[in-house]
């Protein structure tokens, strides 16, 4: 379970968000309305409400094809919106400037790495950390903080378990210092230091003043991070659950 | 977007110099293309009229460039499925790199790796068929552009299948056709840097140059809402 008192904000390779995020303002990260979003022909989501503020850690949970992903891809910008309206960041995604926008201020962590497995660990986090404009010289602590400056920085990307794979595309996250952290089954394929290490960085990134989407199956672990559950099926929001009490979020 | 080519380049080619499938694939893919057409037309039938040429050294600019395109099409399937396979598409767009800049710095890498592949299988065939060059500079030029134009207009297409299960069949399937006038106006220029006048060749060449520009171009403007949709 993650520890706030370890994180200490002098560690270079401490978590923080972007100062628009840190500069206090209280407008809503995620607001959407009756948010549509197709797949092909399918509606993975059928008219999404939600509204999520500033520094809020917010766990996503619902039985699998609910639409967790896909809410999680629209908030970061990458699927599309068909129809309903939505602000993320304060960019309007239903047009393609807000989306573009969008998608350099998110660190997603889906289900894929985005690594390339011929290239090595400290290959694949330079290579994007030099695509995601992110600060080079956190490249070194980042790395160290992740297990990743050992043995594992030559090894090429296609001879790594599921989990140190997983530690590589969370450390390249970590680099891009995203305002709103969307993040699918961030425990999964990890060991117990690993998804310690994850909690942290949740808890850490919520301290920096980010936002935090969790889709989780992992429920009772990520409750303890997170304020509030949003309960997803059929690719509607059901409930929005305040720790400790129950409220209708839609 | 000239930062985001050379990063996107540097790692294309650091991908391929580690993974060998250039040499290792590539390029004996197209030296057993050229061995085939070898065995298929034979060294001794002279072209009557045409200095004593032997067939096969005459259809030699021909069998090149067709040894280079189906070479092509390796590489450029290879360019995509580096990005396809682990979702890599959507941190490029995550990454909020620009779009005109990774078309470019795709486009870079595989004229890079057609560059080496040309020099290679060009040495090659003109062992193999005995063909000798006349005409140096032509020969240079015809190369760079049809490089250009084959990478650029290869690029562009393979992008439009890089989300589908079916790219590897789909992408030659769009690329060849549109690539046909690519081979006719390498093989009549390189015809004439081998064996006729200079000036029936350079009209091809800049034939080769518009069509580069024209897929540089569309590529600078069209890919990223290619991305999107893939």
């Amino acid at each position: 379970m993650p520890n706030p008192s370890k994180i200490s904000n002098d560690d270079p390779a401490a978590v923080s968000g972007r100062d628009h995020v840190a500069s206090g303002t209280d407008a809503p990260i995620v607001q959407l309305q009756e948010a549509v979003s197709l797949i092909g022909q399918f509606p993975a989501l059928a008219g999404v409400n939600l509204v999520v503020g500033p520094g809020e850690v917010v766990l996503i949970r619902g039985p699998n094809g609910a639409g967790k992903s896909t809410l999680l891809r629209l908030c970061s910008g990458l699927a599309s919106l068909t129809s309903g309206a939505g602000r993320i960041l304060g960019h309007d995604i239903s047009d393609r400037a807000g989306r573009r926008a969008v998608r350099r201020e998110v660190g997603l962590l889906g289900h894929a790495t985005s690594l390339y497995d011929e290239l090595t660990v400290e290959q694949n986090i330079r290579f994007w950390v030099g695509a995601n404009r992110s600060d080079e010289t956190m490249v070194e602590p980042v790395m160290h903080r992740f297990g990743l400056d050992g043995r594992l920085r030559s090894v090429r990307v296609a001879g790594l378990s599921a989990g140190q794979r997983r530690r590589t595309a969370m450390a390249i996250v970590v680099c891009r210092r995203p305002s709103l952290w969307l993040l699918d089954e961030p425990h999964s394929g990890l060991d117990e230091d690993g998804r310690t290490l994850v909690d942290d960085l949740v808890v850490q990134a919520a301290q920096s003043g980010a936002t935090v989407l969790i889709a989780s199956h992992e429920v009772d672990r990520v409750s303890e991070l997170a304020a509030r559950t949003v309960v997803i099926a059929g690719g509607r929001v059901h409930t929005g659950e305040q720790l400790g009490d129950s409220t209708d979020a839609s | 977007m000239l930062r985001d080519a050379r990063l996107v380049a540097a790692k294309d080619l650091r991908i391929e110099w580690s993974s060998k499938v250039l040499t290792a694939q590539v390029l004996p893919f197209g030296f057993l293309v050229l061995i085939l057409f070898g065995f298929g037309i034979s060294p001794e039938r002279i072209v009557q009229g045409k200095d004593g040429r032997s067939v096969l050294e005459d259809v030699s600019p021909a069998l090149f460039w067709l040894a280079v395109l189906f070479s092509a099409l390796l590489a450029l399937g290879r360019s995509f499925a580096i990005e396809a396979d682990d979702g890599n598409l959507d941190a490029l767009q995550l990454a909020g790199l620009e779009p005109a800049g990774v078309f470019l710095g795709k486009t870079a890498a595989v004229a890079v790796e057609l560059a080496v592949l040309e020099v290679v299988v060009g040495s090659g065939a003109l062992l193999l068929y005995g063909a000798t060059i006349r005409h140096w500079l032509l020969l240079i030029v015809v190369l760079v552009t049809t490089t250009l134009a084959l990478s650029g207009a290869g690029i562009l297409y393979a992008a439009l299948g890089a989300g589908l299960r079916v790219r590897d069949t789909l992408v030659p399937l769009l690329v060849l056709p549109v690539l046909a006038p690519v081979l006719l106006g390498a093989t009549r220029a390189t015809e004439a840097a081998l064996f006729g006048a200079a000036a029936d060749g350079w009209s091809w060449a800049g034939f080769l140059g518009a069509f580069s520009l024209l897929y540089l171009g569309a590529g600078i403007l069209l890919f990223g809402a290619l991305l999107e949709e893939s």
